[in-house]
């Protein structure tokens, strides 16, 4: 018995850390600034992780099987414990555990704090159910109005988000279902929620931010590659969570001006 | 040592009051124990539809027809709410702890009876009550096991978010209010009834950890009762607790000015104290049944009473990391992220220290002991995905996918689950007066351990992957429909360890009638009760009051007559 349940211990220890190693299934390719920071915590808790993992599913293994109860076993030891060895892996986990913290936390700051760049790129993002809509202040810099009042989810575009066309700043505001960005420039994204609570999630882009009704939050994020990434949304929100879904498209500084201006142009 | 007044009259003898209506807290133990029993079946069949709706969206069932969206949230919502409450808390608190709390103290009963008695039926209305929202207009509710405000908040914000959701609500507030009466209880209990000679350090972990836990109740429950009459008030009296202006499809709804994170932080304030009110009990009785069956006293008896005092002490602080991603300010996450940090410690002294009990023991393999040893190994797998969802900025990427899902089923779900089945096995001798089927037992454990780590741990690649939870199909985002044949796997995975579990319910009811007799010590355990018939008598030691003078867990004890000393054996110089 101890035998069947050192192998059976050992193997989910061993084929699931397999799985890990090989990186089957992983984090996505990275594609903005944050990607290598945030990866690279993971990476260094992984390893720690997974060393504790595995030393503490083999030995547990390998503890039952050899102090399986058998005749020609000495007398077990008394013993009530030991003060030291307790202190010892306190401390030690302790300063393992809080030391790793430590270390994520600069990223998590320099996300969080620091303004978005100058001349960083203005989005706003608007969940409902269940689409995500994206709002860029046009020339002017500033998005115009809004009202719930005049929030019509069925027409789709400005009219879903209740863009007031009577404010003179909501004249060059361009609302899209796709969200286009510049490769390698800061974006200001402020995101906001009409209905529930809805979650705006690009794993290439290691970008998570719940948007909330009631709250604008203010985040910023640099993409770093050209290509189109996939939004999910990562808060149940509805029946239709699982087909929120948007796209991010990340091109080059050229491809957006001509982007903005040309959905400029169709909104003249 | 005050006595219940009720004790001192014989044992009730018309069935309503013996079996239905009684006082008795080992009867009690068992209703919930029942009562659990069939809500971890009914949670489970619910699972085992939403694996085979990600598979087979378009399946037609028998019984259920197709699983549309809304109707794999119902289930999700109701699986999810049905475990926490009426099975992780249920069982082995309200079951085990009440018949075997007041035993190992060596107290004739509960401090409270007729309390008890009515915490009991009061936990059953609120199973009727969450039932009965499978059957209203609507349905049950879709807005999960967490509710959050608005979508928990507004009836047209969804299916099932009409009666079915105030059925949620108020099924949940019964829930608090039968906890709050039952932690009272074990409080007072624990405290007041001991024998003489059972000082708070010879008390078995077992007792220590119902009691830690029904502390934690007392303190969490009444905020989550607060919560949900708030919740109710938005919905029917046109309160803006947790609402603020919202436009639900073009609608203005009624609502200004409320906070939906106000409804997380009195949730988790909640939820996260529950995380350990599951798991706690299961520390106690795997650490019982390890030292019982590594024939070795506990190691670190006091490291293990503080270990498990400082989880409950911090474990009311760290609720917010459940919201590294909610819109809360970002400063208090690293507050609550070092506190959750903190928190990993004493899991991992406690986990030494299991290691340490068996290292040089003589392990006997009878099924508790596979179970406790399986609960160990879950511990460790599911503990340790913790300080990667500690970090806020690991949570990035990491919050709402399956690594959660795959973090707390493992720890909070599975681990609590093989607390329970190591204490079904380990006391079902004493509390049915036979034994189980060991064949059956072992075959039992050996499917369920690796069917769980076959259905849990892939849940953590496919959240490093990126696959968001709660999704009702994976059809709609190209990088998650890739990582359907794990899904697939996972499943088969379930309905093989779904199906495994007929074994543990064709030997417990067969063992009930069948199985060979019990002897009063079956396992050569130390604690008081198994100084005591089996099963034991109505007032629970047969008008003897114990009396104790060693310590819980007497193994191996050098010149000794036997291996063991029971704590209510003569004092003598070489224990404790």
């Amino acid at each position: 018995m101890g035998l069947a349940l050192l192998v059976l211990i050992w193997l989910i220890t061993l084929a699931s850390t397999y799985f890990f190693v090989a990186k089957t299934w992983w984090l996505p390719v990275g594609a903005s600034s944050a990607a290598g920071w945030i990866d690279h915590q993971f990476a260094l808790t992984f390893v720690i992780m997974g060393i504790v993992f595995v030393a503490a599913q083999l030995s547990l293994g390998y503890i039952v099987w050899k102090y399986r109860d058998r005749p020609s076993r000495a007398p077990v030891e008394y013993s009530h414990g030991n003060t030291t060895l307790e202190v010892v892996w306190t401390i030690l986990t302790a300063v393992l555990f809080i030391g790793l913290n430590l270390m994520g936390s600069s990223v998590w700051a320099s996300q969080r704090f620091d303004a978005a760049e100058a001349g960083a790129v203005q989005v706003e993002v608007t969940g409902m159910q269940f689409a995500w809509y994206f709002r860029y202040p046009g020339p002017d810099g500033k998005y115009g109005a809004t009202s719930p009042k005049l929030m019509d989810p069925s027409a789709g575009g400005e009219a879903a988000v209740g863009l007031n066309p009577s404010d003179p700043a909501a004249k060059d505001d361009v609302v899209t279902g796709t969200m286009f960005l510049p490769v390698n420039r800061d974006v200001d994204v402020s995101l906001r929620a009409v209905d529930v609570i809805h979650s705006f999630f690009v794993p290439s882009l290691r970008f998570k931010q719940d948007t909330v009704p009631g709250l604008n939050i203010h985040m910023h994020f640099k993409p770093t590659a050209i290509g189109e990434y996939e939004i999910a949304c990562a808060e149940l929100c509805g029946l239709g969570h699982y087909k929120m879904h948007g796209m991010v498209h990340v091109v080059s500084q050229d491809d957006f001006d001509k982007w903005i201006a040309a959905r400029e142009a169709e909104k003249q | 040592m005050a006595t219940p007044a009720s004790v001192h009259a014989h044992a009730p003898q018309g069935f309503i009051r013996k079996y239905i209506f009684s006082l008795d807290h080992k009867v009690i133990g068992i209703q919930y124990f029942f009562l659990a029993l069939t809500a971890v079946f009914v949670g489970m069949f619910l699972s085992l539809l939403m694996r085979i709706h990600l598979i087979w969206p378009a399946a037609v069932l028998p019984l259920v027809g197709e699983i549309k969206p809304e109707t794999y949230l119902s289930l999700l919502t109701m699986h999810g709410t049905i475990m926490v409450f009426f099975v992780l808390t249920t069982a082995p608190q309200g079951g085990f702890g009440n018949y075997f709390l007041p035993i190992q103290i060596g107290a004739p009963d509960m401090a409270f009876p007729v309390l008890n008695m009515l915490s009991f039926w009061t936990t059953f209305v609120g199973f009727v009550v969450i039932i009965a929202a499978f059957f209203v207009t609507g349905g049950a509710p879709l807005h999960g096991w967490t509710g959050y405000t608005p979508l928990s908040a507004l009836p047209s914000a969804g299916p099932g978010e009409q009666l079915g959701a105030d059925l949620w609500i108020a099924s949940i507030a019964i829930f608090c209010i039968a906890s709050l009466m039952g932690a009272l209880n074990f409080i007072t209990t624990t405290l007041d009834l001991r024998a003489k000679g059972m000082t708070m350090m010879r008390m078995p972990l077992t007792v220590w950890s119902w009691f830690i836990t029904a502390i934690l109740g007392l303190l969490a429950f009444g905020v989550l009762l607060s919560a949900g009459i708030l919740l109710l008030m938005d919905r029917n009296l046109g309160t803006s607790f947790y609402v603020p202006l919202v436009v639900v499809n073009g609608q203005i709804m009624g609502h200004k000015g409320g906070s939906p994170l106000l409804w997380q932080h009195l949730f988790w304030f909640f939820g996260h104290p529950e995380v350990y009110i599951a798991i706690l009990p299961g520390m106690g009785v795997a650490s019982q049944v390890l030292s019982t069956f590594s024939r070795k006293p506990i190691f670190g008896y006091r490291a293990m009473v503080y270990a498990m005092l400082s989880i409950g002490f911090f474990g009311f602080m760290v609720w917010g990391h459940h919201m590294f991603m909610s819109g809360m300010s970002p400063y208090s996450a690293f507050a609550f992220s070092i506190l959750t940090m903190c928190i990993g410690v004493p899991s991992a002294i406690k986990t030494f220290n299991w290691l340490g009990t068996m290292y040089k023991g003589r392990i006997r393999f009878h099924t508790p002991m596979l179970y406790a040893i399986g609960f160990v190994s879950l511990f460790v797998s599911g503990g340790l995905s913790g300080p990667f969802l500690a970090q806020p900025v690991l949570d990035i990427q990491l919050h709402d996918t399956y690594f959660v899902v795959g973090h707390f089923h493992l720890i909070m779900g599975v681990a609590a689950i093989f607390g329970i089945f190591a204490a079904t096995y380990y006391w079902f001798p004493k509390m049915f007066g036979r034994m189980m089927n060991e064949p059956m037992g072992k075959l039992h454990f050996f499917l369920t351990l690796a069917g769980t780590y076959a259905i849990f741990m892939p849940m953590h690649y496919l959240g490093m992957a990126g696959q968001t939870r709660r999704y009702s199909q994976f059809t709609e985002v190209a990088y998650q429909q890739k990582l359907l044949p794990l899904q697939t796997f996972m499943t088969y995975a379930a309905i093989i360890t779904i199906a495994a579990q007929f074994i543990f319910v064709i030997n417990l009811f067969w063992s009930m009638f069948k199985g060979p007799k019990a002897s009063d010590n079956p396992w050569e355990s130390t604690t008081l009760e198994w100084t005591t018939a089996t099963p034991p008598p109505h007032d629970n030691f047969g008008g003897v009051t114990p009396v104790v003078h060693h310590g819980p867990y007497e193994y191996g004890v050098p010149g000794a007559p036997r291996d063991y000393v029971m704590q209510t054996d003569p004092a003598n110089s070489t224990t404790h």
